[in-house]
C-alpha cells in the first residue's frame, strides 16, 4: 500500500512560494475554471434511477442510462430548477429559451456514444461572482466573471484491474445531472483560482443544489494557466490541468505550473510551452503531460431530437429568485454590518451549516459577540478535536443560547459554562437539565456565601495569622476554599468582597 | 445464425416435406389445407372487429382464430419470409382469453388478434434485432410502449417481422438476415424497411402489425403490398423502444387490410407516454367511431370534401400507371363528393435531400451506442479502438455504414451549416409549404411511391435510385403530419398485376379525418379486391 509521503513540506511549500513570487514579477498568469457539479437531485437527469457515491457498481442503472436500443431521456425538471437557481446566485443572464445537443464521442464510460448536453446556447451566461480572500492571503475582495453555466450529464466511470489486463465499466455515475460552470480568465494566482472554487463550492452548497464534495467528486474543477510577459496584450499558450482533488490542491498545482511555465519562458523555451492537457500529482507535487494537442477534437454537436426546447416563463424564473436563500456574500455583508471582524465573518460564513447554528443561536440569545465566542472558541476546537462538524456535535443551537443565556443572568458561573459545554456537545442534554442535576446554580446569597467563609476562615487560623500579618497574597488562597467549599457555585465577585471584609476586619 | 429465424426454418422445413414449391417459383394459390378457415368477401371490413364479436359471442374461439393464422403463416412463410421470429406462445395466449371469456372477465379490444411487431420495436420476451447482425440473439429487458398497450389491449404478439437493417432502406432487402418477398410477386420486394409488417398483412399470416415509418417506410411497403399503411402525426404515439433510426422522424405506424383495422390499431397504441419527451400530451378522439358501415352512407359521404392534389407528385419520373391509378382515385373522391383541385408544393423535390442529409445525421449519432461493450456483437481485441472498430465493422451492414458515414460528414465542423443546418432550413420552408396547403384543403393527394414494386436485386447496387423512390413519402416526415395509404389500383406485371396505394396526407394529429375518408373510399371502391393470389384460392374457399 501506499506509504504515507509529506508531500508538500515546508521546504517544498516554500520553494514553489518563491518561485512563484520571483514568476509573477516578470509575468501575469491567467487562470480560467471549468467546474462541473453534480446536482444533488433525488434521480438522475433523464430517467427515475436514484444514484449515491459509493453504490454497489452497476446497481443504479435502467435501460435509459444504460443506452439500451430504444429507451429514451425525459429531462428530470429539477435540473431545469436548480440550473436556473445557480444561474441567478452567480448573476447571470438566463436563456428563455434553450435547448440541448449532443455531443458526440466514443468512450466506453459513455453509454450513448454521446453526451447530452448543452452547446450554443447554455441556461445561463455571463455572470460574476463576489468573493472575500481570507486574511492569511492578504485578504481583500474580489469579482470574477462566469462565461456560462450548462447542464449536461455525467459519464460512467472505468474501474482499471490492477493487471492493466482490462478494465471494468460502472454506469452507476452515467446520467447523474451536470452543471458545468466556465469562468472568464479572472484569476491570477493559486490562491485566487482556489478562493473561486470555495466560493463556488460555498455557494452550491448554500442553494443545497449540490453536496459539493471534492473527493467524491461532485465538485470537478479543471484549470487552464497560461502566462505572458507583464505588458503584453496577447494571451500565452494555455495549458488545461486536470485531478485535482482539493482546493489546496488546485493553488499548488496552479503556482507549479507558473513557475514551471516562467522557468521555459526564461531559459528561451516558450515554444516548449504547448497546447495540452496536465495531470495534477499529489505525490510528487508536480503536473505532468496527460495528453498533447487535443484542441481539434470533433464532437459534431447538433441539438437532441429526443428532447423538447427548454423553454422558461418569468413566472417560473421569479418564482425561483423569490425562494433563493441568501448567499455566501450577502451573509458575509450582514455578518460586517453585525459588526464581527473579516476573520469571525469568514469563519461563521463560510460553511453554511456553521453560519445556521451561529444564526439559530442568537436567535436564542441576542448576544453576537458571546455566540461568536463560543462558536469560534470552544465549539470549534472540539469539532477539530473530535473531527466532527457542526451538524454532530450533541450541543444544539437552542442549547448554547441556554448556555450563553444562563451565564449572563448568572444562573451559572463562565467556569460552569465551560464545564457543562463539553458534556452538552458529547452527549446532549438540555443546560437547564444539567445544572439541576448536578446542582450547579451560582449562589448569589451573602448570607450564604458569608457561612461558608466564616467557616474557611476559622478551619484556618493559622493562614489568617500570616495574612493579617501583611501577606496579603493569601487571600487568592482564601478564595480557593471558598469557591472548592461552594463546589464551585459561589459567585466570584459576592464572594471577594464578602472574603475581603472578613480578612480585614479587626477582631 | 439467430436463434430467432429457427422458427421459420423450421416451418420451411415442415412445408417441403409437404409441398412441392421451389424457392422462388410463384405458386399459384395454397389449396393443399382444407382446415384453414377463411374470412374474406371483396370488400375489406375489420378482421379485430370481426374476431372481437366472434370470440365474445362464443361464436369462434380466439384459439381456432389463432390457428387460422398461424396454419396460414406455416404455409406462405417459407415464400414470403416476412417473420424474423415466430412466438411459441400464441396458441397458450389465445386458450388464456378463451378461459377469460368463459369466466366473462374483460379481455380488451383487441383480444385474440394476432399483431406481427416489426423487429426494431423492443419486446421483452422475443429478440429484437432490428435486422442487424450488432444486435444478433439481443433480447431487451422491456416491452415497447407500443407493444405493451397492444398487451394490455388483449392481443397476441405473433412474431418479429423482417425490415431492413435499422429501418434503412425501401426494400428490405438490407436486413442482415433474409430477403422478403412479396406476396403478389416473389420476385419483387416488398418495399421497406417495413416490408416483413407489411407482407405479413398482405399475406395474412397476421390481422394487422406494427411497422415504423422514418422516410415512408410504413407507407411505401403498403402501397407495394396492396394494404392499408397508417404513418400516425409524430409524436402521437411513444416511440419508447423503437430502437432509433433518425428520432426526429421516427414514427411507429399501423398496417392492416382494411382503414378501420389499422385505425383500430392506431386507437389502441396512441397516446402520451411519460417515457417518451416528444410524445404528445394532445388529447386522443375516438377514431373507431368513424367506421360507418356502407349501408349507412349518403349518396355523396364526403360532400364538401376539399382534397388537393400534388401538382409535383404526378410529373416526370412517376410510372404512369401509378398516374392512371391515382387518377382512378380522385375520380372516385369526386364522385363521393369531394372538391378537388390541384395544389402546388414548390419546396417538394427539396424534402428528398433534406430528408437524407438529417436522417443520416441522427443515425449517425443514434448508432453509436452500438459499440460492442455493453450488448451486442463484440469483436475480441486487445485495444479499444480497434474493439470499437472491428464491432461496427463486423456488425453493420453496407446500407447502414454508408448513412452513418453521410451522417458523420454532415455533421462535421466546417460542414455543418453548408448540410445540417441548411437540411433543417428546408425542413422549416416544407413545414410552412404544408401548413398553408392544408390550410386550403381537407386532406392532399399525392402516390405513396413513384413505382409499383420492382425487382428483388434491382435497385440493391444503386442506392441513389432507392432514396429517390422515397420522394413521395420523406416531405410528410420532415412536417411530422400523419398520412394514410391506401390500395387503389394495380399495374401491369407480366401477366399478373401488382398494386398500387395512394397517399392522403392530413393536418397534425387529424388521424380522425384521414381514417374517416379512408374507410369511405375503401367501403366504395368497387371492383378491387386486394387479397394476393399467394392466398386468394384457400381464403375464397368458404
Amino acid at each position: 500500500m501506499k506509504t504515507k509521503q509529506q508531500p508538500h513540506s515546508n521546504f517544498t511549500e516554500t520553494a514553489r512560494a518563491k518561485a512563484v513570487e520571483k514568476a509573477l514579477k516578470d509575468f501575469e498568469a491567467i487562470i480560467g475554471i471549468e467546474t462541473h457539479v453534480q446536482l444533488a437531485t433525488m434521480t438522475k437527469a433523464f430517467c427515475s434511477c436514484a444514484y449515491s457515491y459509493g453504490d454497489q457498481p452497476n446497481s443504479c442503472v435502467c435501460p435509459v442510462c444504460m443506452g439500451l436500443p430504444g429507451a429514451l431521456p425525459v429531462l428530470n425538471s429539477k435540473v431545469i430548477e436548480y440550473a436556473v437557481m445557480l444561474g441567478l446566485a452567480l448573476n447571470c443572464k438566463l436563456s428563455m429559451n434553450s435547448k440541448f445537443d449532443r455531443k458526440q464521442y466514443f468512450y466506453p464510460d459513455l453509454p450513448k456514444g454521446y453526451q447530452i448536453s448543452q452547446f450554443d446556447i447554455p441556461i445561463a451566461t455571463n455572470g460574476f461572482i463576489d468573493l472575500d480572500l481570507p486574511l492569511e492571503f492578504g485578504g481583500g475582495h474580489r469579482r470574477f466573471g462566469i462565461t456560462r453555466v450548462h447542464m449536461e450529464e455525467d459519464a460512467g466511470k472505468l474501474l482499471h484491474t490492477g493487471t492493466g489486463n482490462y478494465s471494468q465499466v460502472d454506469l452507476n455515475r452515467a446520467g447523474v445531472p451536470l452543471l458545468e460552470i466556465v469562468s472568464e480568465p479572472d484569476m491570477r494566482t493559486g490562491v485566487e483560482a482556489a478562493e473561486y472554487a470555495a466560493e463556488l463550492q460555498r455557494v452550491v452548497r448554500y442553494l443545497g443544489v449540490s453536496n459539493g464534495n471534492m473527493q467524491e467528486g461532485s465538485l470537478r474543477c479543471d484549470v487552464n494557466v497560461s502566462i505572458r510577459p507583464i505588458g503584453q496584450l496577447e494571451f500565452g499558450t494555455k495549458v488545461e490541468i486536470k485531478n485535482l482533488n482539493a482546493f489546496s490542491a488546485m493553488s499548488r498545482a496552479i503556482d507549479f505550473e507558473i513557475a514551471r511555465q516562467a522557468a521555459l519562458y526564461n531559459e528561451g523555451k516558450a515554444d516548449e510551452i504547448v497546447q495540452e492537457t496536465r495531470l495534477w500529482e499529489e505525490g510528487s507535487q508536480k503536473t505532468v503531460t496527460m495528453r498533447k494537442k487535443e484542441g481539434l477534437a470533433d464532437y459534431r454537436y447538433f441539438p437532441e431530437p429526443d428532447l423538447p426546447e427548454v423553454i422558461l416563463t418569468e413566472e417560473y424564473v421569479n418564482g425561483i429568485r423569490d425562494s433563493l436563500p441568501e448567499l455566501p456574500d450577502m451573509k458575509r455583508r450582514r455578518y460586517e454590518d453585525m459588526g464581527l471582524s473579516m476573520q469571525d465573518v469568514l469563519f461563521l460564513a463560510n460553511d453554511v451549516n456553521i453560519a445556521d447554528y451561529f444564526e439559530a443561536t442568537i436567535a436564542t440569545v441576542p448576544d453576537i459577540k458571546l455566540a461568536t465566542n463560543w462558536i469560534m472558541g470552544d465549539i470549534a476546537a472540539y469539532m477539530k478535536n473530535e473531527k466532527l462538524s457542526i451538524n454532530e456535535i450533541k450541543l444544539s443551537p437552542q442549547e448554547l443560547g441556554e448556555l450563553i443565556a444562563s451565564i449572563k443572568s448568572g444562573t451559572i458561573s463562565g467556569k460552569i459554562g465551560k464545564e457543562i459545554l463539553f458534556e452538552l456537545m458529547e452527549k446532549g442534554g438540555t443546560v437547564k437539565g444539567l445544572i439541576k442535576e448536578k446542582d450547579l446554580v451560582q449562589i448569589v446569597d451573602p448570607v450564604e456565601i458569608e457561612k461558608i467563609v466564616d467557616k474557611v476562615i476559622t478551619n484556618n487560623p493559622k493562614q489568617l495569622e500570616q495574612y493579617r500579618g501583611g501577606k496579603t497574597k493569601l487571600q487568592g488562597f482564601f478564595a480557593g476554599q471558598v469557591m472548592k467549599e461552594s463546589k464551585g457555585k459561589a459567585n466570584p465577585g459576592i464572594l471577594n468582597k464578602i472574603l475581603l471584609e472578613k480578612l480585614n476586619a479587626k477582631s | 445464425m439467430l436463434s430467432s429465424v429457427q422458427n421459420p426454418r423450421f416451418l420451411l422445413i415442415q412445408c417441403r416435406r409437404s409441398k412441392p414449391f421451389h424457392h422462388h417459383q410463384y405458386p399459384k394459390s395454397i389449396h393443399a389445407i382444407s382446415q384453414v378457415q377463411s374470412v374474406s368477401t371483396s370488400l375489406p371490413t375489420s378482421e379485430i372487429q370481426k374476431i372481437q364479436k366472434s370470440i365474445l359471442s362464443r361464436e369462434k374461439t380466439a384459439r381456432q382464430f389463432a390457428e387460422q393464422f398461424l396454419n396460414r403463416l406455416r404455409l406462405t412463410e417459407p415464400y414470403v419470409k416476412s417473420f424474423l421470429h415466430v412466438s411459441k406462445t400464441v396458441l397458450n395466449e389465445a386458450d388464456e382469453i378463451d378461459r377469460k371469456i368463459d369466466r366473462n372477465e374483460d379481455v380488451g379490444p383487441l383480444a385474440g388478434v394476432l399483431v406481427a411487431v416489426k423487429d426494431n420495436i423492443c419486446t421483452a420476451d422475443m429478440p429484437s434485432t432490428a435486422g442487424s447482425k450488432i444486435l444478433e440473439n439481443y433480447r431487451p429487458p422491456f416491452d415497447a410502449t407500443a407493444v405493451r398497450k397492444l398487451k394490455e389491449g388483449g392481443a397476441i404478439i405473433v412474431g418479429k417481422t423482417n425490415l431492413d437493417e435499422f429501418g434503412m432502406g425501401s426494400t428490405t432487402e438490407g436486413s442482415a438476415y433474409q430477403v422478403t418477398a412479396n406476396p403478389w410477386n416473389l420476385e419483387c420486394v416488398p418495399g421497406g424497411s417495413s416490408g416483413g409488417s407489411a407482407a405479413a398483412v398482405s399475406a395474412r399470416q397476421c390481422v394487422v402489425s406494427l411497422g415504423s415509418d422514418t422516410g415512408g417506410s410504413v407507407r411505401q411497403p403498403a402501397s407495394f403490398c396492396g394494404v392499408v399503411g397508417l404513418k400516425p402525426t409524430y409524436g402521437r404515439v411513444s416511440r419508447y423502444g423503437l430502437v432509433a433510426y433518425a428520432s426526429s422522424l421516427d414514427v411507429i405506424g399501423c398496417f392492416g387490410s382494411s382503414v378501420a383495422d389499422a385505425g383500430i390499431l392506431l386507437q389502441s397504441i396512441c397516446g402520451h407516454d411519460k417515457l417518451d419527451a416528444t410524445s404528445s400530451k394532445r388529447e386522443v378522439n375516438d377514431f373507431t367511431s368513424q367506421f360507418v358501415a356502407k349501408d349507412y352512407f349518403e349518396s355523396q359521404p364526403l360532400k364538401g370534401l376539399r382534397v388537393g392534389v400534388i401538382s409535383e407528385t404526378l410529373g416526370d419520373g412517376v410510372d404512369q400507371e401509378v398516374v392512371s391509378s391515382i387518377r382512378g382515385a380522385i375520380s372516385h373522391l369526386e364522385e363521393l363528393g369531394c372538391t378537388v383541385t390541384e395544389v402546388s408544393l414548390p419546396s417538394f423535390s427539396l424534402g428528398l435531400p433534406a430528408y437524407y442529409v438529417l436522417a443520416s445525421s441522427e443515425s449517425s449519432s443514434n448508432l453509436s451506442r452500438y459499440d460492442g461493450i455493453r450488448y451486442g456483437n463484440q469483436i475480441v481485441s486487445d485495444e479499444l479502438s480497434s474493439l470499437y472498430g472491428g464491432s461496427r465493422a463486423n456488425g453493420f451492414g453496407p446500407e447502414v455504414k454508408r448513412r452513418i458515414l453521410m451522417g458523420t460528414y454532415a455533421l462535421s465542423a466546417g460542414y455543418y451549416d453548408a448540410y445540417y443546418k441548411r437540411a433543417q432550413q428546408v425542413r422549416t420552408v416544407v413545414q410552412k409549404s404544408f401548413k398553408a396547403a392544408l390550410d386550403e384543403h381537407d386532406i392532399l393527394i399525392s402516390p405513396a411511391a413513384p413505382s409499383a414494386a420492382y425487382k428483388i436485386g434491382e435497385k440493391k447496387n444503386d442506392p441513389l435510385a432507392m432514396y429517390a423512390g422515397d420522394i413521395m413519402t420523406v416531405n410528410v416526415n420532415l412536417a411530422g403530419l400523419p398520412a394514410l395509404v391506401l390500395p387503389c389500383g394495380f399495374v401491369k406485371n407480366g401477366t399478373a398485376s401488382l398494386p398500387v396505394g395512394f397517399q392522403m396526407i392530413g393536418a397534425a394529429f387529424d388521424e380522425e379525418k384521414l381514417l374517416r375518408v379512408g374507410h369511405i373510399f375503401e367501403q366504395t371502391l368497387e371492383g378491387c379486391s386486394f387479397i394476393p393470389p399467394l392466398i386468394a384460392d384457400e381464403l375464397f374457399k368458404c
